[in-house]
C-alpha cells in the first residue's frame, strides 16, 4: 500500500506566482521537474528586476543623485539580506558573482593561485563534485604543482567519511565538497568535513550550489570558511551568483577582475584595492541580478527554508516508492531521504537517459539527461547518462504522479 | 511498439519499429580488424560516442562496422547508416548524407526523396525533434571524418 505524500506546502496557491507555470506544453500542463538545473521564477522576482528598471536604474556606489541612493540601497540591502538568510556574520562576507561556477573560479584563483597555494600543497575533493568543482582545481594544480586527491563514494552515493583519515595530511590545504550533490542527490556531513579540514589548517570550500536553494543552510554552524551559491537554481535570475567567505579569509584573497569599484586608488602602474566584498566586484556590476535574487531570498523566507526542505522530502520519498515499483528503472543515490535532496536520478534498463527525456518533453515533462557536468562521477558508476528529475517549491504530487504516467510511456515504446 | 496506446502520432514517427529494431540488434556492430579508416565521434552533450570502422578498397567502401553507446537515435542512425553505405563510393556516400541531413533538419511536412534515401527515410520523424537531430546525425559525421582521414590512420573527433 503506497504511503499518501503530505504535501505541506500550498503549491496550487504558490503555482499561481509563476507566470510560466501557466502554460501548456504540446497541449499539455507543463511539468517542470529540472530545478537542479535552473528554477522557474515568480512575479515577486520578475516584478522587482522590472521595478528596479521602471523606476530607480542608475549605477550603484557612484551616483550623487537620488536615484543613485535608490539603487545603491537596494542593492545593498540585497546583500545585507542574502547574509542573513546563510547566517553569514557580516553583509560584507557576501560578494556578488556571476555564478557559482564564478566563485569557485574565484577562490581557486585569488586564495589558491595568487594567495596561499604552494607548489606540493595537497587540495582534496570528492568524486561527486560538479565540473566547476573540479577544473578550477586542474588550473591551480597546473600552474602551482599542488596535488589533487579525491575522496570516493560507496556505491549508494554517500561520501567515504573514512577515507579522509588517511588523504587529510600536513599537506592539505583545501578541502572541497558538494553539500548536495547535483546526481545522486546526497546530502554531504559538511561540518564534520570543516572540522576535520580545520585540524590540519586546512580550509573548507562548499558548493552549496544544490544546498541553499533547498534547505537551511548556516555558515556559522558549518563553519566552512567559503560556500559558494548561484541566484537561478533559487527563483532568482541568470547571471548572478554569490560567494560567502569568512571575513579574515575574504581579506587575503585577491580579486579575480581589476577595474573600476574593485579599487580604493589608481595610479600609473599600481592600485590599491577597495575593501572586501568590493574587491571582488570589479565594473558595474550585475544590479538587477542582485535585487532579484534578494526579492527571491524574500520570496523563499515567507515560506520558510525547513517547510521548503520538509516538502521536497515528501515528495522526493513519493517519486522514489513510485519509481522502485516500476520495471527495469534504478535509482541512483541515498534511499534514506532525510539525507537526500530532492534530486532523482535514473536509469530505465531498456531505453537511453536520452529517450527518456525526449519521451517525456512530448507528455510536457522537463527532466534532465546527461551526465549532469559530472563526468567523473559517472564513471565512478559505470554510466554514461542518467535521467535526473528535480523538485522544488512549485511541484506537487500530481507531477510526479505525471512523470510517472509519462515513464510508463517510455516503456510502451521500448516494450 | 505496442499500437494503440496513448502515444502521439509525434512519438510513434520519432521511434518507428524500424529504428527500434536497429536499436535493439544493431547491425556491423562490431569493430574492424582490417579497418583502413577510423574515426571516433562524441556528443560532449549526453556523452554519446561512436566509432566507426571503415574498410576502403580504392574510392569504395567495401566494409563498414561500428561500436559505441548511445540513445535509440543514434544507435539505429549509426546502425542503417552502416547498412545503407556498404559497397557505395565516397562521394555517393557524402551525397546520401547531404540528403540525409536536410531530411532531418528540415521543416516538418516538407518532401523527402524518398527514393534516394530509401530506408533511411524513416528517420523523417527526428524533424520534429530539433534536440535530436545531433543524435541522428552523430555516425554519419563520424563516417565523414574517417573518410577524410588518411588510410590506417586514427582520427579522435
Amino acid at each position: 500500500m503506497a504511503r499518501a505524500a503530505k504535501v505541506l506546502l500550498n503549491v496550487p496557491e504558490i503555482k499561481k506566482d509563476f507566470p510560466i507555470l501557466q502554460r501548456t506544453m504540446r497541449d499539455k500542463p507543463l511539468t517542470y521537474l529540472d530545478s537542479a538545473a535552473t528554477s522557474q521564477k515568480p512575479k515577486q522576482v520578475i516584478d522587482a528586476i522590472v521595478d528596479y528598471y521602471s523606476r530607480y536604474n542608475a549605477n550603484v556606489h557612484r551616483a550623487i543623485y537620488e536615484l543613485g541612493e535608490e539603487s545603491t540601497r537596494e542593492y545593498e540591502g540585497a546583500r545585507e539580506r542574502i547574509a542573513e538568510f546563510i547566517h553569514a556574520k557580516l553583509p560584507t562576507e557576501i560578494a556578488f558573482t556571476k555564478s557559482t561556477t564564478e566563485s569557485l573560479n574565484l577562490i581557486a584563483y585569488g586564495w589558491g593561485l595568487k594567495g596561499k597555494l604552494k607548489q606540493g600543497d595537497e587540495i582534496l575533493g570528492t568524486v561527486m563534485e560538479h565540473h566547476s568543482n573540479h577544473v578550477p582545481w586542474h588550473f591551480v594544480r597546473d600552474m602551482k604543482g599542488a596535488t589533487l586527491k579525491y575522496v570516493d563514494v560507496d556505491d549508494e552515493g554517500y561520501l567515504r567519511m573514512e577515507q579522509y583519515d588517511d588523504l587529510i595530511t600536513k599537506r592539505t590545504k583545501v578541502v572541497t565538497v558538494a553539500h548536495v550533490s547535483n546526481v545522486l542527490g546526497t546530502i554531504n556531513d559538511v561540518k564534520e568535513i570543516a572540522k576535520r579540514a580545520h585540524e590540519v589548517g586546512a580550509i573548507c570550500v562548499v558548493d552549496a550550489a544544490q544546498s541553499v536553494p533547498h534547505m537551511p543552510v548556516n555558515v556559522q554552524d558549518l563553519d566552512c570558511d567559503f560556500l559558494a551559491f548561484s541566484g537561478h537554481k533559487m527563483l532568482g535570475p541568470t547571471g548572478i551568483g554569490i560567494l560567502y567567505g569568512r571575513e579574515k579569509i575574504l581579506e587575503e584573497t585577491e580579486p579575480l577582475l581589476g577595474g573600476g569599484e574593485m579599487i580604493r586608488e589608481v595610479h600609473l602602474g599600481t592600485a590599491k584595492w577597495n575593501d572586501v566584498p568590493y574587491k571582488f566586484e570589479g565594473g558595474t556590476p550585475n544590479i538587477e541580478g542582485a535585487i532579484g535574487l534578494g526579492a527571491a531570498v524574500d520570496y523563499l523566507s515567507k515560506i520558510g527554508m525547513g517547510s521548503v526542505r520538509a516538502h521536497e522530502m515528501e515528495l522526493t520519498a513519493y517519486a522514489m516508492q513510485k519509481l522502485a515499483k516500476m520495471e527495469g528503472v534504478r535509482v541512483y543515490g541515498p534511499e534514506d531521504v532525510t539525507k537526500r535532496g530532492g534530486v532523482v536520478s535514473f536509469t530505465m534498463d531498456k531505453a537511453h537517459p536520452h529517450d527518456i527525456a525526449s519521451i517525456l518533453d512530448v507528455e510536457g515533462v522537463c527532466i534532465r539527461s546527461g551526465h549532469h557536468c559530472a563526468q567523473p562521477l559517472m564513471e565512478r558508476f559505470n554510466l554514461s547518462a542518467t535521467a535526473r528529475a528535480s523538485f522544488y517549491v512549485y511541484n506537487d504530487v500530481e507531477d510526479v504522479d505525471r512523470l510517472v504516467a509519462a515513464l510508463e510511456k517510455v516503456h510502451e515504446v521500448f516494450a | 511498439m505496442r499500437q494503440g496506446g496513448g502515444l502521439t502520432s509525434d512519438l510513434r514517427e520519432l521511434y518507428q519499429e524500424v529504428i527500434l529494431d536497429h536499436t535493439r540488434n544493431p547491425r556491423n556492430f562490431h569493430e574492424l580488424k582490417d579497418a583502413t579508416n577510423t574515426s571516433v565521434g562524441h556528443n560532449p552533450l549526453c556523452g554519446d560516442r561512436v566509432a566507426v570502422y571503415l574498410h576502403m578498397e580504392g574510392d569504395t567502401i567495401a566494409d563498414v562496422s561500428f561500436v559505441g553507446q548511445g540513445c535509440a537515435i543514434s544507435k539505429s542512425s549509426a546502425s542503417m547508416m552502416t547498412d545503407a553505405v556498404k559497397g557505395k563510393t565516397r562521394a555517393e556516400a557524402d551525397a546520401l548524407f547531404d540528403r540525409f541531413h536536410t531530411m532531418v533538419t528540415s521543416q516538418p511536412g516538407a518532401p523527402v526523396d524518398t527514393k534516394a534515401l530509401g530506408k533511411l527515410s524513416v528517420f523523417q520523424g527526428v524533424c520534429e525533434f530539433p534536440l535530436r537531430v545531433k543524435c541522428a546525425s552523430l555516425a554519419w559525421h563520424t563516417l565523414k571524418a574517417a573518410l577524410e582521414s588518411k588510410e590506417g590512420t586514427v582520427s579522435l573527433e
